[in-house]
């Protein structure tokens, strides 16, 4: 995984006190074991629980949001095993097994952004900002298989994950920044090596 | 450290030559619990309810409106710290908590003051709550694209500019200088005589026991340091990682989960349900009957939904289950015609005798245009997170009206307004929607019948079905032209006013006008929608404007240039849309261009589009946007803001449509009320005039001038005149284009 340089601001936005989810109290189900940004998590679930809500209410990883519950949205978009899916309709049993990357799992600040995160906020992508884990996640699986994709293939890819703000000429702006910053990063490799 | 004043409250105002008199100060000894823990350590100096100085020399701006992708709290934070002369990389933004000490003063003094137009839907708070409640307007709303013009304006420029006087005069006294002899950059006081230099925060504890100023003079535009350029925006990283955190994302210790359905017929409730048939079902706790809808309680939302949708639930309809949009669209034409002939319309604007000039005319044009119901489809569906514990009732959501829910909330419950917090979070989306409290409501009562907090969260049909609905509407029009294809006759008819009132209003110099509307009401929940009735009397007026120049045998463009030759401003951004659009060059064929523009919030804005039209198959190429709202405070912000109104513009103007089927909304979710993708999004310009006029709006503007400027395109490409939305009913590759299959 590509993990670019750190974001600095000065600026210190300053949200919610809220606590972490704690896991639920009470399932009634199957032990399921998934694997979440390379942490296994054992869970008591109904398995034909959709990952979504495993994801969010169950481990607590609030970054992968709902925005439809019948994949038409793409607001849930999270990668198993490298391809994106809609954990909204992904039951949990069929994820177990599976590598699965959320937003939180594809870079942070901690552990450095990924080129896409960067250039999300060179090109100041999100407006409200709901959709665009999905949109991130999506743009993230593209590029791992087309390095260098075109506007039509940004089309063909993005053309799942709703926006309400708008944000779309940004996002393809933001793909092809990413694109170039991670081909530069991979140019670079490969005279090191 | 002496005794701390009162907070003094001086009168907010305006005077001549961009003097202001202003003054909230909150002072030590005299803080709420809530203003309190604001101040994190005895050395935080509060200087006023907007204006954080701590020892670290940081700047903390208390911003009192919602994040809902607008970029409100870097834009407010810029006007403070600009005229506070403080280092941008050392401010912090925070929102205010929910309290009336940060109530929106500011706002309401714009409205007092004539300044600015209060939509419609904040007087039902301030009449309801404020007067009764704190014997001063004060609100926190985020809405009616107010932010920056009122509280940036009156509150966090003013602010800033008073701060900093306070703390020259504390470096002044400790230097024993004249204050004339100092200067402030990035947060520090310098003496160049004496080569002396101290951060404000050096000066903060001694400033914050002067006085605020009565008088603060703010910077003129050319000695703007901050204002006007276009930093990152503070809520832009969390947004990038999935640690922003919306009211969805809210989450208590012992926490269970709610969903929720609601009569589907408007008006309707629960008749009766078995709440034995679900009981038993994995991880449910409680069904709960709300009157109008039934909420299971479960440990998870997943169980909750499961059991929800077993549940056998019978509603009445109260009578209303016999209305289908055909019979609302007869009814409006009927009530247009019953009070035409009768002669009893409401009047907008008469000026001249329409009706004389129109027998005089030598062509006079007809016209009804009609526009359906449209639903606000934020990503994030509504939800609250309540918790009603020890006589207080505590919410976690994004709301535009925190005060107004609380006071909602203290009603429905029944319990005193100062014991329910809203913890505001960032806002999935609001576009008027999370200005209604019903979601709030819902949740608190849910909350209250157990003894734990619950996450309230509705499914999407739930949030498509039991919207408040931009109107439907019908608008009817005829123009007169004189024998040489001048203008000389405005009528305009249309059904339901709601607001802003100046929404129908035309800038064009048409003698003799007469704007008249009549109300006809129906059992469907009205809502703010992204620039409210602007957002339906734009296509009207603009697609009509479009078709007189058509009569005429003129150019729209040119047409529209004849007409504003007495607006100069309108005439400016007109020009500046049109020449970077590159009006009047060819076209390619099935090319066409539209154009249109429209002021609202204050804001003139002028969008030209170019569509493709080949084969029936509609490609929307470019639109360019310019725009004129006195002066941008963040440019890119505004250009943000244009992109974003024009997408849900065209959305609309494309696709949307919301429907009452047996009294009911017939669509449900983004595969029956679809959605502008990528694949269909246009690129956007955004041209800015900075004209130094007073502030407009920016959240709402770019959305009314899309839909008339894309049907006008498609008329250019076509021929074709859309006169009902979406365009998506109509076919455009025939000459009788409407599609069969539309009733």
């Amino acid at each position: 995984m590509l993990m670019s340089l750190r974001h600095s601001t000065g600026l210190r936005h300053i949200i919610g006190r809220l606590p972490r989810s704690v896991p639920l109290e009470y399932g009634i189900g199957t032990m399921i074991t998934v694997n979440i940004n390379g942490a296994s998590h054992t869970i008591d679930v109904d398995p034909q629980t959709p990952l979504l809500w495993v994801i969010r209410d169950y481990i607590g990883l609030t970054g992968t949001k709902f925005g439809c519950g019948i994949a038409q949205c793409g607001a849930c978009t999270v990668h198993l095993d490298g391809l994106p899916v809609r954990s909204c309709v992904v039951p949990v049993q069929v994820a177990a097994g599976q590598e699965i990357t959320t937003i939180e799992g594809l870079g942070n600040y901690r552990e450095g952004l990924h080129p896409l995160q960067q250039a999300w906020i060179e090109e100041q992508v999100p407006q409200c900002g709901y959709c665009q884990s999905g949109q991130i996640m999506t743009a993230a699986a593209l590029l791992e298989e087309n390095p260098s994709p075109t506007d039509a293939d940004i089309d063909r890819a993005m053309t799942g994950i709703i926006c309400r703000c708008g944000t779309y000429p940004r996002i393809r702006k933001g793909i092809k920044r990413a694109a170039l910053a991670i081909n530069a990063l991979d140019t670079e490799a490969a005279a090191d090596g | 450290m002496g005794k701390w004043s009162r907070r003094a409250f001086i009168t907010t105002g305006i005077a001549a030559g961009g003097v202001v008199v202003f003054g909230v100060a909150i002072r030590r000894g005299d803080r709420t619990d809530k203003v309190r823990n604001l101040v994190a350590g005895e050395d935080d100096a509060l200087f006023d309810i907007w204006l954080k100085i701590s020892p670290d020399n940081s700047v903390t701006a208390i911003v009192p409106h919602a994040e809902m992708g607008q970029g409100v709290h870097t834009t407010l934070a810029m006007m403070l710290a600009d005229e506070l002369d403080a280092d941008w990389s050392k401010v912090n933004v925070l929102e205010a908590p929910s309290d009336k000490e940060f109530a929106n003063y500011a706002l309401a003094k714009g409205y007092a003051a004539g300044d600015i137009d209060f939509p419609a839907w904040l007087i039902d708070t301030v009449d309801g709550f404020f007067f009764r409640a704190t014997q001063a307007m004060g609100l926190q709303i985020t809405g009616g694209s107010t932010s920056v013009r009122t509280t940036g304006q009156f509150a966090m420029r003013v602010t800033g500019a008073a701060a900093r006087a306070v703390l020259l005069e504390a470096a002044a006294d400790e230097w024993q200088v004249p204050v004339s002899e100092l200067a402030t950059r990035d947060s520090v006081i310098s003496h160049a005589a004496s080569h002396r230099s101290a951060t404000y925060a050096s000066f903060a504890a001694a400033a914050a026991n002067i006085r605020l100023p009565a008088k603060t003079v703010l910077k003129k535009s050319d000695q703007f340091r901050i204002m006007g350029t276009s930093p990152p925006r503070t809520d832009i990283p969390a947004k990038v990682d999935g640690s922003a955190m919306f009211g969805i994302d809210a989450s208590l210790p012992g926490m269970k989960y709610a969903a929720v359905k609601a009569a589907p017929v408007f008006g309707g409730a629960v008749s009766s349900y078995d709440a034995a048939s679900v009981q038993d079902m994995p991880g449910v706790r409680k069904v709960i009957n709300l009157d109008d809808a039934v909420a299971v309680v479960a440990d998870g939302y997943w169980q909750a939904r499961q059991a929800l949708d077993r549940l056998q639930v019978e509603f009445d309809d109260a009578g209303n289950s016999s209305w289908e949009q055909s019979d609302i669209y007869r009814q409006f034409e009927d009530d247009l015609d019953k009070s035409a002939t009768a002669g009893n319309e409401k009047a907008d604007v008469e000026s001249g005798d329409a009706a004389a000039a129109l027998d005089e005319a030598s062509t006079v044009v007809a016209a009804e245009y009609r526009v359906p119901y449209l639903a606000h489809a934020p990503m994030e569906p509504m939800n609250c997170t309540a918790w009603v514990h020890d006589d207080r009732c505590e919410l976690w959501l994004g709301t535009q009206n925190p005060l107004g829910f609380a006071k909602d909330v203290g009603k429905a419950l029944d319990i005193d307004l100062d014991r329910v917090t809203v913890h505001n979070q960032y806002l999935g989306g609001g576009f008027g929607r999370r200005a209604f409290s019903d979601i709030a409501i819902q949740a608190a009562r849910v909350a209250a019948d157990v003894h734990y907090p619950v996450k309230l969260v509705w499914s999407r049909e739930e949030d498509t079905r039991h919207d408040h609905y931009r109107q439907a509407s019908i608008s009817r029009f005829r123009g007169g032209l004189d024998a040489n294809g001048n203008a000389v006759a405005w009528h305009n008819h249309y059904v339901n006013k709601h607001d802003p009132e100046e929404a129908p209003h035309i800038p064009y110099a048409i003698g003799n006008q007469r704007i008249v509307y009549t109300e006809s009401s129906t059992h469907v929940p009205w809502g703010f929608w992204r620039s409210v009735d602007h957002s339906l009397h734009a296509f009207f007026t603009e697609s009509f404007v479009d078709e007189l120049a058509i009569a005429a045998g003129l150019d729209p463009y040119e047409y529209r240039r004849e007409l504003l030759e007495d607006e100069p401003r309108f005439l400016a951004v007109l020009d500046l849309a049109a020449s970077k659009a590159g009006w009047g060059e060819p076209l390619e064929q099935h090319e066409g261009r539209g154009i249109s523009i429209h002021r609202s919030f204050g804001s003139i804005v002028a969008e030209v589009v170019d569509v493709e039209v080949l084969a029936g198959e509609l490609s929307v190429k470019r639109v360019v946007c310019a725009i004129d709202a006195g002066f941008a405070v963040h440019p890119d912000g505004m250009a943000a803001q244009m992109e974003s109104g024009i997408a849900y513009g065209m959305t609309a103007a494309l696709y949307g449509e919301i429907s009452i089927r047996h009294g009911a909304v017939a669509q449900s979710n983004f595969h029956d009320y679809p959605m502008l993708r990528m694949d269909k999004a246009p690129s956007v310009e955004t041209y800015i005039i900075n004209s130094g006029e007073a502030l407009g709006g920016a959240g709402e503007p770019g959305t009314p001038p899309i839909a008339p400027a894309l049907t006008n395109a498609i008329y250019d490409a076509t021929g074709i005149r859309i006169r009902e939305l979406p365009v998506r009913l109509h076919d455009l590759n025939q000459t009788d284009h409407r599609k069969s299959d539309v009733a």
